[in-house]
C-alpha cells in the first residue's frame, strides 16, 4: 500500500450560492502526527476539513493525495460536530462499516464488541443508538470511524458540548490511534486541547489558511497579529 | 337507520357461518390486493430510494408526476389498462382482461405513485440526516439504498399499509378490468357495487363491515408481524 | 420479515382455480337483476359442460366489448344496436331467445294518474305534462334506448328540471328514483328483484310496444380468431331447446311469471 501523504492542496476552494465557504487553500501535509485547525467561528474550518476528505466538491483548484483520490478516499474517516448515528442499536452501527468492506459477520460482530467494550458500551449494545446521551454518541461515532482502520481521521469539534470526563476518554481513544500510526487532522476551538494533541497547528480566517506551522511555534511565538489576537482570546475579525 | 342495523346483523350471520361466497370473494380481495402491493412496493420502494439519492435531470418533474398521479382517478386508471388489456389493444394477445391479472395491474399502476411518494418523503428525510456519513464512508449508490431503505422500514411500512387500504378498497378499476364475475373476478367492493344497484342496501353493508374488519385485520397482522420482530430493541 | 413475507406467500398462493371449460358473455344488468341466470347457469353447466362467466354491464358497453372480442358472445335488448353490430360482422348473425317488459314505476300516489293512461305514449305525455320527477338511465343501454324512443314516440322532448339523467345501472337508477320518489321506466325483473321500493309502485304496464325482445349473438371468429366459437355454438343450441323453453317460461320471481320464450327452432 503507498502512502497517502504528501497530500498537496492548490488552489482549492469551495464555493455555495455565491458565497466562498473556503479557499482558496494552498497547503502541503505531510504523513504522521496530529494536525490541528484552529479559527474563530465560521472562520472556515468543518468546511476546510469536509473539502480535504472530499464530502464537498470542489469550484476551483485541486487536491493532489500520493496514493491517488479513489484509494484516499478508502482509507479515511470522518467524525462529525454532531454525530450521526444510523438509526440502529449501537452494535449494528458498528457493525456497518465492516460489513461495507465485506468483513464475515462473526468477524465483524467480534470487532464491533470489543469497540464497544473499549468505549465503556458493552452493557448498552443492543440499546438504539439514537437515545444515547450526547458523550456516548460521540464516542460511538469515534469508535465507528477508527473500527476500519482508517490511515487518516479527520475530526470537526469532537468534543464540543462533552463533559470532562467524555473529553478525556476521547483523547485517550486517540492517542492510542495515533501511536498505532493514524493520521489526525482535527478542528477545535478548545485551545487546552489543541495544546495537548497537536502536533502541527493550522489558523484558519475567512475561509483561507492563515497560519501553519509546528504546535510549540504557533502557541509561543505566532508570527501574525491576527493569531497572537485569537490565542489571546481577542476578537478577530 | 335500519339498514345499518341490518347490514351489522348481516356481516355477523355471514362471518359466523362461514358463507362459502363470502369466503371465497374475501379471499380473492386479498389475493389480488397483496399481490398488488408485494410488486407495487418492488416498484416504488427504489424508485422512492432512488429519488432520494440521485440527483438527475427531471428529478423533480418524477417526483411532481408521481404526487399529481396518488389523486388519479381509479376509473381513469381502470379504462387505460382496459384499452391495453382488450384484445382490439395492444396487449389483447395475452388473453388478461377479465381475469384475476388484469386487476393486479390495475391497483398496481393505482397504489404505486401513492407508495412511492410517501415513502420518498420519509427518505427523503433520512438521506438528509444520513449524507454526509454515507459519503464520508465511501458507500456506493446500492449500498446507500439499501440503508435507507432498512432504516427507514418503519415509516415503508406506514406507506405500504396506505397501499393496502387504497387497493382493498377500491372499486371504480377492478369493476372495468376484472368485470365482477361471479367466481372469476368478483371481490368484496365489486360485489358491494352490485348488491347496491340491486337495492339490497343490509347486505351491501354487510360485505362493507367485512370489508372494514379484514382491513384492520390486516393492519394489526402486518403492525403485529413488525414487532415481535424488532421485540425489547426499540 | 421473514415471517411477514412467509405469511404473504401463504395467502397469494390461495388459488380457486377449478378447470372447467370458461367461456364469456356480456349480459345486460336487466337481464342479470332477474335472477334467471343463477337458474339457466348451472343447467347449462351440467348439461354442456360449459362454464358460462357472466359480464353483467350496460348494453353500451356490451357491445363494445363483443366488437373488441374480449367476450364470446353477448345477450342484450336493443334490436337497431344489434343489427348494425351484425352489419358490421362483429357478430355472425343474432338469435331471438325470449323477451320480458317493460313496467312504468312511480309514487305510490301516482300525482301524474299514469294508471289510467290508455297506452305508453299518453303514460309518457302525462308525466311530462304534470311536471313530476322522472329518472332516466342516461347511460346507453338497452332500457335508455327503449326510453329515448318511447319519449319520440309520445312526441314530447325529454327535457328540463323534471328529467333526471342518472347515468347509472338499473338498480342505481331504481334507488335514484326511490329517494326522489321519481317516475322511471323499469324492467319488470329488476323492479321486482329490487329491495329499496320505499314508496315506489308498478303504475303502468302492458303495452306490447314495452315488450323487451333478448337476443344472443355470438362474436364472430372471422374478425376475431381467439374467441371460442364451438362453445358460443353450442351454448345458442342449449339457449333455442326445449330444455330452455322450459326453464324459461318456468321462471318464477314473486309469483310472476318474467321472461317469455320465443325463439325460432
Amino acid at each position: 500500500m503507498s502512502d497517502l501523504f504528501p497530500l498537496s492542496v492548490s488552489g482549492a476552494q469551495v464555493r455555495r450560492r455565491g458565497k466562498v465557504l473556503v479557499g482558496p487553500v494552498d497547503l502541503t501535509l505531510q504523513a504522521g502526527g496530529v494536525t490541528i485547525v484552529v479559527g474563530p467561528n465560521g472562520s472556515g474550518k468543518t468546511s476546510l476539513l469536509k473539502m480535504l476528505h472530499g464530502i464537498l466538491r470542489l469550484n476551483r483548484g485541486g487536491i493532489t493525495w500520493a496514493c491517488g483520490t479513489e484509494d484516499a478516499q478508502r482509507r479515511q474517516a470522518f467524525v462529525f460536530q454532531t454525530p450521526v448515528m444510523l438509526r440502529r442499536t449501537v452494535l449494528e452501527n458498528l457493525i456497518y462499516p465492516l460489513r461495507l468492506l465485506n468483513v464475515p459477520k462473526a468477524q465483524a460482530r467480534q470487532q464491533a464488541e470489543d469497540w464497544a467494550a473499549r468505549i465503556g458500551l458493552s452493557g448498552a449494545e443492543g440499546r438504539q443508538a439514537t437515545v444515547l446521551s450526547g458523550g456516548e454518541r460521540q464516542k460511538l461515532a469515534l469508535a465507528r470511524a477508527l473500527i476500519r482502520k482508517p490511515d487518516l481521521l479527520f475530526l470537526d469539534e469532537p468534543c464540543a458540548s462533552l463533559d470532562g470526563r467524555a473529553m478525556r476518554e476521547i483523547e485517550a481513544i486517540l492517542q492510542d490511534a495515533v501511536a498505532s500510526g493514524t493520521r489526525i487532522i482535527m478542528s477545535t476551538h478548545d485551545m487546552g486541547q489543541a495544546r495537548r494533541l497537536a502536533d502541527e497547528v493550522l489558523f484558519i480566517l475567512h475561509g483561507k489558511v492563515h497560519e501553519f506551522g509546528p504546535a510549540a511555534g504557533f502557541f509561543e511565538d505566532p508570527e501574525t497579529p491576527q493569531a497572537r489576537a485569537f490565542l489571546n482570546g481577542d476578537i478577530v475579525e | 337507520m335500519s339498514e345499518l342495523w341490518d347490514g351489522i346483523a348481516q356481516a355477523f350471520w355471514l362471518i359466523v357461518t362461514l358463507d362459502a361466497d363470502l369466503v371465497e370473494i374475501t379471499l380473492r380481495s386479498l389475493q389480488v390486493t397483496l399481490t398488488a402491493l408485494v410488486i407495487a412496493c418492488l416498484i416504488a420502494l427504489p424508485l422512492a430510494a432512488i429519488l432520494s439519492v440521485r440527483r438527475f435531470p427531471f428529478r423533480r418533474i418524477t417526483i411532481a408526476v408521481l404526487n399529481a398521479l396518488m389523486g388519479l382517478p381509479p376509473v381513469v386508471v381502470g379504462l387505460i389498462v382496459y384499452v391495453f388489456l382488450s384484445r382490439a389493444g395492444p396487449f389483447g394477445v395475452l388473453g388478461l382482461l377479465f381475469t384475476p391479472t388484469a386487476m393486479i395491474i390495475a391497483q398496481v399502476i393505482i397504489i404505486v405513485p401513492l407508495i412511492a411518494s410517501i415513502a420518498h418523503q420519509s427518505l427523503r428525510d433520512l438521506w438528509a440526516e444520513y449524507h454526509d456519513l454515507l459519503i464520508s464512508m465511501n458507500t456506493t449508490q446500492g449500498q446507500r439504498i439499501k440503508t435507507l431503505l432498512w432504516d427507514s422500514r418503519r415509516a415503508l411500512l406506514t406507506a405500504a399499509l396506505a397501499g393496502f387500504g387504497r387497493g382493498i378498497g377500491e372499486v371504480g378499476a377492478i369493476m372495468i378490468v376484472g368485470g365482477n364475475i361471479d367466481h372469476a373476478t368478483r371481490v368484496l367492493t365489486t360485489a358491494i357495487a352490485l348488491e347496491t344497484g340491486k337495492g339490497n342496501f343490509s347486505l351491501a353493508l354487510g360485505l362493507g363491515f367485512v370489508l372494514i374488519a379484514l382491513a384492520i385485520a390486516v393492519n394489526l397482522a402486518i403492525h403485529w408481524l413488525s414487532h415481535t420482530e424488532r421485540e425489547g430493541r426499540w | 420479515m421473514t415471517r411477514f413475507l412467509a405469511v404473504c406467500c401463504a395467502v397469494l398462493t390461495v388459488q380457486t382455480a377449478a378447470w372447467a371449460e370458461e367461456m364469456k358473455m356480456a349480459v345486460t344488468t336487466s337481464f342479470h337483476n332477474s335472477g334467471l341466470a343463477e337458474v339457466l347457469l348451472p343447467e347449462i353447466k351440467q348439461d354442456t359442460g360449459i362454464d358460462v362467466q357472466l359480464l353483467v354491464v350496460g348494453t353500451g358497453q356490451a357491445l363494445r366489448l363483443g366488437a373488441a372480442g374480449d367476450v364470446d358472445a353477448i345477450l342484450v335488448h336493443a334490436k337497431a344496436a344489434e343489427e348494425k353490430f351484425v352489419a358490421e360482422g362483429s357478430a355472425t348473425h343474432r338469435t331471438e331467445i325470449m323477451y320480458n317488459d317493460f313496467v312504468f314505476i312511480g309514487p305510490g300516489a301516482d300525482g301524474a294518474g299514469i294508471k289510467a293512461a290508455a297506452d305508453a305514449a299518453a303514460a309518457l305525455r302525462l308525466i311530462a305534462g304534470s311536471g313530476a320527477p322522472f329518472v332516466s338511465r342516461g347511460d346507453d343501454s338497452g332500457t335508455h334506448k327503449k326510453e329515448l324512443s318511447l319519449w319520440e314516440a309520445a312526441d314530447v322532448a325529454p327535457e328540463g328540471d323534471w328529467y333526471n339523467a342518472v347515468g347509472a345501472g338499473m338498480g342505481a337508477a331504481l334507488n335514484t328514483a326511490s329517494g326522489m320518489n321519481a317516475y322511471i321506466l323499469s324492467d319488470r325483473a329488476s323492479w321486482l328483484n329490487f329491495g329499496n321500493k320505499g314508496d315506489l309502485a308498478l303504475l303502468f304496464a302492458g303495452d306490447p310496444v314495452l315488450f323487451n325482445q333478448y337476443a344472443y349473438l355470438p362474436v364472430n371468429p372471422e374478425k376475431h380468431p381467439h374467441v371460442k366459437a364451438d362453445l358460443a355454438a353450442q351454448l345458442e343450441a342449449w339457449l333455442v331447446s326445449d330444455r330452455a323453453q322450459v326453464l324459461i317460461d318456468g321462471y318464477r320471481l314473486e309469483g310472476e311469471q318474467l321472461f317469455t320464450f320465443n325463439a325460432q327452432k
